[in-house]
């Protein structure tokens, strides 16, 4: 049974982190905990860009957290790139321990200025979802009920659905070495 | 799990490298990099890659050289450059060199993954298209124009020049010669194959039915006329239009014909809306037309419309050495398409076949053949097997007129008429058993199993 640990940096909202951890242990069967470390990512910053380099802040986050058993999710508030891309939602180890996810574009203030928090707990729960999924093996889905259908833009992440489907509900299981019972 | 599709990044620097890599292989995608130009040739070389997404500046080889490369060993291979430094003529350059794309550092997650999706799109469906194009070329051979004699040969080089124009052709020759499968094989060998060739017989029609069957009509045109139909010209557009006895059609609509011939413009019956098709006319007919002119039954102006490139086909009777290859060409279709098994003509009948003058030609033969293959009772088409017309003595080689021919001929015919009863064949030809066995032998007549 994998415990699922989530590190927020720059996180303010404490409220949303509870509710995710909350709403991961609904699905996952081991531990879901936040864990408090310090990670710098000031390396990890692209003044050109204003923007922080996803890979780098991820690899600190590695550094930090190599010791703490199960899957490690960064959760950041500000916005991530890789070079060739002009932004991510996240990244994960494919087959891997570590994922981050931002919640910067996933806020709908982003895009209309309107502040909806329901939207951004339902849109972060999916991208979490998603890039454990990676972690546990999953490759993008074509299935648009599958929260791991792929979706590069933020109206691909609200059409898409909130779990696992079956079919990559048996890879999970299957890549798992723990039977996870899952909701 | 298959995956999507093998792409190969080609970029110098290492973070783009891993960062699509990354990318991609989430997606599903067999994802190689390369860090120069050189290196991507060589797993280019070795393996099979669908999208090449290239850096443009690189050491060494540039992404533009490597283009040009990569389409000289695959042009179907597609190509998406990339570039942090985006200038219109080097785009222009990339787009005319064949890349698929020409894309700016950094990308659009997003525009990058359906630019990739298109392009495959793209690539299933001409790869699709070549296949579908390969079937159809196979399904729409013309079917039973064979033939190895000097005057098919001749006809075959004739419709090889001139399938690759767009000239009016007259194929004329007798009924049942195969001047529908000479047109056939004209429009397929053109550059019309994949549009329709259709198909009018002008003397079956009467000439008001005609002239809507050509033209089309609008709703209401005539009683009867209850929706608004295309006519043959139309349909033909891109394509061929095959006039069959062009010799039958009444004097109006020969002056129509000149018309939308000359004009390819035409309205439909009953409308005032000028319809433009772009058709390629070829016309047959068994007529002579000369003497049609000279009578004033055919215009003078529409026989020379038509008449630009003439082929003539020669009945069978005049290329005999097809026939073999025909009759075998025949039972081979008929016992496919019955499941019999039939192995072969024998000697006989193929005597019969070869010698008899057949009036209604290759039509005729296939006929011949199918009834043969239909009531043979062995594996072997024998003379009993053919038509009675094919087996009279009325229908047979006229060149051989000799006593012995056509003593031969009739006692094979009685002979088997009677199953080889000797004794009922020798009283039905008013001679001795022992003459009959003489003349068996003499002959070389045998009873086939």
């Amino acid at each position: 049974m994998q415990d699922i640990n989530i590190v927020p940096v720059h996180i303010s909202n404490a409220d949303l982190v509870q509710k995710i951890i909350y709403e991961l242990s609904k699905i996952f069967p081991g531990k879901v905990k936040k864990i408090g470390i310090d990670i710098s990512v000031r390396e990890s910053y692209s003044p050109d860009r204003r923007q922080y380099f996803s890979t780098r802040v991820l690899a600190e986050a590695v550094k930090h957290t190599s010791s703490i058993k199960g899957k490690v999710l960064i959760l950041v508030s500000f916005d991530l790139y890789v070079p060739v891309f002009t932004f991510v939602f996240g990244e994960a180890q494919l087959n891997g321990k570590h994922s981050i996810v931002s919640l910067c574009r996933l806020h709908e203030e982003f895009y209309t200025g309107k502040t909806n928090t329901e939207l951004l707990f339902s849109r972060t729960i999916k991208e979490i979802l998603h890039e454990l999924g990676h972690n546990f093996g999953l490759l993008h889905c074509s299935n648009w009920d599958c929260v791991m259908h792929s979706s590069a833009i933020i109206e691909e992440v609200d059409i898409k659905g909130d779990n696992y489907c079956p079919d990559c509900m048996k890879i999970i299981r299957a890549n798992n070495e723990n039977e996870l019972s899952f909701s | 799990m298959k995956p999507k599709a093998n792409l190969l990044v080609v970029d110098d620097e290492l973070i783009v490298r891993q960062s699509l890599k990354h990318w991609f292989e989430e997606d599903g995608y067999q994802v190689e990099t390369a860090d120069n130009g050189e290196i991507a040739l060589k797993h280019f070389e070795k393996g099979k890659y669908d999208v090449l997404l290239v850096d443009m500046k690189m050491p060494g080889m540039s992404g533009l050289e490597l283009l040009s490369k990569v389409k000289e060993f695959d042009c179907s291979v597609i190509v998406i450059l990339i570039t942090a430094f985006a200038s219109v003529p080097s785009a222009i350059k990339a787009l005319k060199d064949g890349a698929y794309d020409y894309i700016t550092k950094p990308v659009d997650p997003d525009e990058l993954s359906h630019i990739i999706e298109n392009a495959l799109n793209q690539k299933n469906l001409k790869t699709e298209n070549e296949a579908l194009k390969d079937s159809i070329d196979e399904i729409i051979k013309p079917d039973n124009l064979i033939g190895e004699s000097g005057e098919m040969k001749k006809i075959f080089s004739l419709i090889n020049t001139v399938s690759q124009t767009d000239t009016t052709v007259m194929i004329r020759g007798e009924s049942g010669t195969g001047k529908e499968l000479v047109a056939k094989a004209i429009h397929i060998n053109s550059r019309r194959k994949y549009f329709p060739i259709i198909t009018v017989n002008c003397g079956a029609l009467a000439e008001s039915l005609l002239e809507s069957e050509l033209f089309g009509h609008e709703k209401g045109a005539f009683t009867g006329a209850h929706y608004k139909r295309k006519g043959k010209f139309e349909m033909a557009n891109g394509g061929t239009i095959f006039l069959d006895e062009i010799g039958s059609v009444s004097a109006k609509m020969q002056v129509e014909l000149l018309r939308v011939i000359e004009t390819k413009q035409f309205t439909r019956v009953g409308g005032n809306e000028l319809i433009k098709s772009d058709f390629r006319v070829i016309a047959a007919t068994n007529e002579p037309l000369e003497d049609l002119v000279k009578q004033g039954k055919f215009r003078e102006d529409l026989y020379y419309r038509l008449d630009v490139f003439t082929i003539l086909i020669p009945p069978l009777r005049e290329r005999i050495e097809d026939i073999p290859l025909l009759a075998y060409y025949f039972l081979k279709k008929f016992t496919t398409a019955m499941n019999k098994k039939k192995d072969t003509i024998s000697t006989e009948a193929m005597d019969f076949l070869v010698k008899y003058n057949w009036p209604g030609n290759v039509r005729e033969l296939e006929n011949a053949i199918e009834r043969a293959v239909v009531v043979s009772k062995t594996n072997i088409i024998d003379v009993q097997d053919l038509p009675f017309q094919v087996s009279s003595n009325n229908h047979f080689d006229k060149d051989d007129k000799s006593i012995a021919a056509m003593e031969k001929r009739h006692i094979s015919l009685v002979l088997n008429e009677l199953n080889w009863n000797i004794s009922r064949a020798a009283d039905t030809l008013k001679i001795d058993r022992v003459t009959l066995y003489n003349k068996i032998n003499k002959y070389g007549l045998q009873r086939k199993p």
